[in-house]
């Protein structure tokens, strides 16, 4: 029996595994589907990482090795090439490895890090051919990072997530023409910093409010017709215009890898797409925490890690002092201008000083206050000089503050007129 | 100059997979030129995959005989060999009253084609089946004999057992002309010539072509697109029958399904096209396929979307299969205008060529050591004990490589060694549903690369993602040859 299996070794799954153990966990696995741990930082090799957590600028792979070099200290096991298949509302773990076999090991605690993956072109249904040249912006960076291969000669971007605005640098510095970065919305998804070191460096446009209404081409992407959209994201008639590309990388989005959170009747938020988590991380399912892009999508691993810390302790104090369940739930609602809330419930009595709550705006705001509020009270604001869909927000409440609501809390946005 | 075989068989759609399986039977010498670097790359791969019961087709014609024995035999064929079938039943849903009298005249013509188990349902029953019906419906047809297939890989079964039981497949090989010999025809394609003392025409959309290649023109392709489609299968259990609408002189109209694999179809649509090969899907065509389902299901997620596609109907101007001899070409047989329910008659087109071939005076001499069997491991349909079993015995199953459908290295390396072997990425998938999930080959697409390259000893420059020359990768990186 194990005290915690931790499935996914990136930098979720490492920090929840590292803190859980420093927090007294003995018995800790970490199951890992791919050859090595580090998760998607691993193909991220550019800079950029670990600003807020370790205030330097490391790349991928450096990031994630500072958590795996401490595995071995704390006595972690790791398992590579090991595909976990299913979870049980009992603990139950159903992991498949070749050199191990199937196996079913029981754990007292479980934390799900399996990170999130990309939308592809059927979820956006891009009508015409299908030829070869069209790819996920993450295939490509594992292509050309990972194993030395160029996807294309003349590229176009659809969608401006982070993934996509670092491969349009990367293909760039490869030799091929980005042709431009197509964006459905009015503003980019992906982080402004990105936008400004990744597209405007490099001279490679971003068309706002754009997007792909046909891919042409036999065998290999010949062209690809783009149309701006109208308000209401349909494209307008007369606008179209023909780009001559060899490929069309994707980056239309990420969604939470959610196959073993779904199959064991753990709750789902249809918002962010991951599973609904208590201040500690905790699902629906007792025992079992979730981190990382599982629950939401990050933009900043910093705040992966941070966050996985809270599951591991979590999971720590589940298994070494189980407290009975109290019924104390305060749940976290989105208001005007709010597209999600992480965490979606509260327990009051355990959270100690603050309670960080992370979510995104679903649109832009210039001068803006984050209100926070409990029936018709006002219980705390915030003020913000500017914010957009494509950087996460957080907040920091006040254990006292909270503890002078009633009923559920509704956390909106509002322009600052003052 | 090569060897005169017993018969040629031109396209290895599922009409020319079913004509080999059933020629195979047989001490025969079978050759079947395939232009594309895979079977099933026309029709077959891309229609909606029903295994219709046969109420449909005029009595009498051809088209209905060969539907309603086509449905048996299939069932029998994917038994045996192997392949994902689900005898779902489908229902023809009524609107209004018009559609009402449709559905009598369809049980009627249901019954002279000799279909069983048809039943008109009243609302009441029919929503106690199918609870997301729009409450618009008020009544339809079921039909239980009604079934649901792997198309693809119905196709490929047939001709792996066809090859299997000494059946000659050679792909890439385009037929560009077909002359008339002593004792037969001469065959020749873009690689070399064949010879043959019979010719079967089995090239789908392209059966003109090859006809008017050796006869005076007879009849005409008029290539008809439909789009469809697949949502994720948490979809794959909004209906459990095939959802059809009345037909119209157009078609069967817009369906929604289950498919073999637990996911969502929906379409098709009409829409005459100028290319054969036109497999190109339109927003306008999406759109009239969305709202046409939406009358009968109106509650269907299409964000779930996880790809669309679009197949091209083999239609002519005769309404009805096109099967026989040419003319002034003995021993040369058409086997065109296959249009839907193409896929379900397949089966018993091919034992009808058979016999044709054998009144032409092809001996019939029972194959001795028949292979009648295929075996397919799939993996993720397993129990938890067989799987135990299965890795230990081969630890390739114990590593997966396809994350969405639980797809094993095993199983791709299975797939690259069968008896007619994947060469391409949608190679892969269309054998082993690598791929086919939710992130489409997102993730696990740069390992299938690797794992063709490795196992057929070539570049990952040189695997294709379908298509032979739809090369993915284009060259090294800068610092890709360190
Ligand atoms: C939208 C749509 C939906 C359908 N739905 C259904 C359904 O649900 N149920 C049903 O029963 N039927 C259905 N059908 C019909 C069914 O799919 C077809 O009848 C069937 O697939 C036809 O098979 P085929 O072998 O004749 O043609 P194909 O599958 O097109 O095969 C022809 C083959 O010939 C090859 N070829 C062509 N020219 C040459 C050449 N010169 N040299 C060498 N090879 C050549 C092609 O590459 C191809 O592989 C549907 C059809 C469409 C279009």
């Amino acid at each position: 029996m194990y005290d915690l299996i931790v499935i996914g070794a990136g930098p979720a799954g490492l920090a929840a595994a590292i803190t859980a153990a420093k927090n007294g966990l003995k018995k800790i696995l970490i199951a890992e589907r791919d050859r090595e741990a580090g998760g998607i930082l691993n193909q991220c090799i550019h800079n950029g990482f670990g600003l807020h957590y370790f205030k330097e600028e490391l790349t991928g792979p450096e990031y994630a090795s500072r958590f795996i070099r401490m595995l071995a200290d704390l006595n972690i096991e790791l398992m590579l090439n090991a595909m976990v298949l299913e979870i049980t509302p009992e603990r139950h773990v159903h992991v498949i490895n070749r050199d191990v076999g199937y196996k079913v090991l029981e754990a007292k605690s479980i934390v799900l890090a399996m990170g999130c993956r990309e939308r592809t072109r059927g979820a956006i249904a891009i009508p015409g051919s299908r030829p070869a040249g069209v790819l996920t912006a993450g295939a490509a960076q594992r292509y050309v990072n990972m194993e030395g291969y160029m996807v294309g000669r003349r590229v176009l971007v659809l969608g401006s997530g982070d993934i996509g605005l670092i491969m349009a640098r990367r293909l760039t510095l490869e030799g091929a023409e980005v042709l431009a970065c197509l964006e459905i919305m009015p503003y980019s998804s992906g982080l402004m910093r990105n936008v400004v070191q990744c597209l405007d460096d490099y001279d490679i446009p971003l068309l706002l409010s754009h997007t792909i209404v046909e891919i042409r081409g036999d065998k290999r992407v010949e062209e690809a017709v783009v149309a701006r959209v109208d308000q209401n994201l349909k494209p307008i008639a007369g606008t179209e215009m023909t780009f001559t590309c060899d490929t069309i990388l994707l980056s239309v989005g990420l969604i939470p890898e959610n196959e073993l959170t779904d199959k064991a009747g753990i709750e789902i938020d249809p918002r962010t797409k991951g599973a609904i988590v208590r201040e500690n991380m905790e699902t629906s399912c007792h025992g079992i925490f979730a981190c990382g892009n599982v629950v939401h999508v990050h933009d900043l691993v910093d705040f992966v890690t941070e966050e996985s810390e809270i599951a591991g302790r979590g999971a720590a104090e589940f298994v070494l002092n189980e407290k009975s369940e109290t019924a104390d739930e305060m749940t976290l609602l989105c208001g005007d201008g709010v597209s999600y809330v992480v965490p979606q419930i509260v327990r009051r009595e355990r959270v100690a000083k603050t309670q960080t709550v992370y979510f995104r705006v679903n649109r832009l705001f210039d001068k803006s206050r984050v209100v926070i509020r409990s029936g018709e009270n006002e219980i705390a604001a915030f003020k913000r000089p500017y914010m957009a869909p494509g950087e996460m927000e957080h907040v920091k409440i006040p254990k006292a503050l909270l503890d002078k609501a009633e009923g559920a809390i509704v956390i909106s946005v509002e322009e600052d007129v003052s | 100059m090569q060897k005169i075989r017993d018969v040629i068989i031109i396209g290895c759609g599922v009409v020319g997979a079913a004509t080999a399986y059933a020629l195979a039977r047989y001490d025969v010498d079978v050759l079947i030129l395939e232009k594309e670097n895979d079977v099933s790359s026309g029709t077959s791969k891309a229609n909606s995959a029903i295994l219709h019961a046969g109420y449909d087709p005029r009595p009498g014609s051809l088209m209905a005989t060969l539907n309603v024995a086509g449905s048996r035999l299939s069932k029998t064929i994917c038994h045996d060999l192997n392949v994902p079938y689900i005898n779902c039943g489908s229902l023809v849903l009524a609107f209004s009253d018009a559609d009402l009298i449709t559905l009598e005249s369809l049980l009627e013509r249901g019954r002279q084609n000799g279909v069983e188990g048809l039943e008109i349902l009243p609302p009441e029953r029919l929503f106690e089946l199918e609870p997301k019906l729009s409450r618009h419906v008020k009544g339809a047809l079921l039909a239980r004999t009604a079934a649901i297939v792997n198309p693809w890989e119905f196709t490929l079964a047939m001709a792996e057992n066809a090859v299997e039981n000494g059946t000659t497949l050679r792909l890439n090989e385009k037929v560009t002309a077909i002359r008339k010999v002593t004792d037969g025809y001469e065959v020749e394609t873009n690689q070399d010539v064949h010879r043959a003392r019979f010719v079967i025409n089995a090239a789908g959309a392209h059966a003109d072509t090859i006809h008017n290649m050796i006869a005076p023109p007879a009849f005409r392709i008029i290539p008809d697109k439909g789009e469809y489609y697949v949502l994720d299968k948490s979809e794959g259990t909004r209906v459990r029958h095939i959802i059809f609408q009345c037909p119209t002189p157009l078609g069967k109209g817009t369906l929604v399904a289950p498919t073999t694999d637990g996911n969502l179809i929906v379409g098709p649509n009409n829409e005459l096209t100028e290319k054969k090969e036109d497999t190109v899907t339109s927003a306008r065509g999406l759109v009239e396929v969305k709202e046409r389902a939406f009358k009968s299901v109106p509650s269907i997620d299409f964000s779930q979307n996880v790809r669309n596609f679009s197949g091209v109907r083999a239609a002519t101007e005769i309404d009805d299969f096109i099967i026989g001899e040419a003319d002034g070409s003995p021993g040369f047989f058409d086997l065109a205008g296959i249009k839907s329910p193409g896929l379900t008659a397949a089966a018993a087109i091919g034992e009808m060529a058979v016999t044709l071939l054998a009144g032409r005076g092809l001996a019939l001499t029972p194959r001795v050591n028949l292979v009648t069997k295929r075996n397919k491991i799939r993996f993720n349909r397993m129990s938890v004990e067989e799987k135990k079993t299965l890795i230990s015995a081969n630890p390739d199953y114990g590593q997966i490589v396809c994350r969405c459908e639980s797809v094993t290295l095993g199983e791709v390396k299975a797939a690259l060694h069968s008896p007619i072997p994947a060469v391409s990425v949608e190679g892969v998938k269309r054998r082993c549903h690598a791929g086919s999930g939710r992130c489409q080959g997102g993730f696990c697409g740069p390992r299938v690369v690797e794992i063709i390259a490795a196992e057929h000893g070539i570049s990952p420059l040189d695997v294709p993602l379908d298509r032979a020359g739809s090369t993915i990768l284009i060259g090294r990186t800068k610092g890709g040859d360190a």
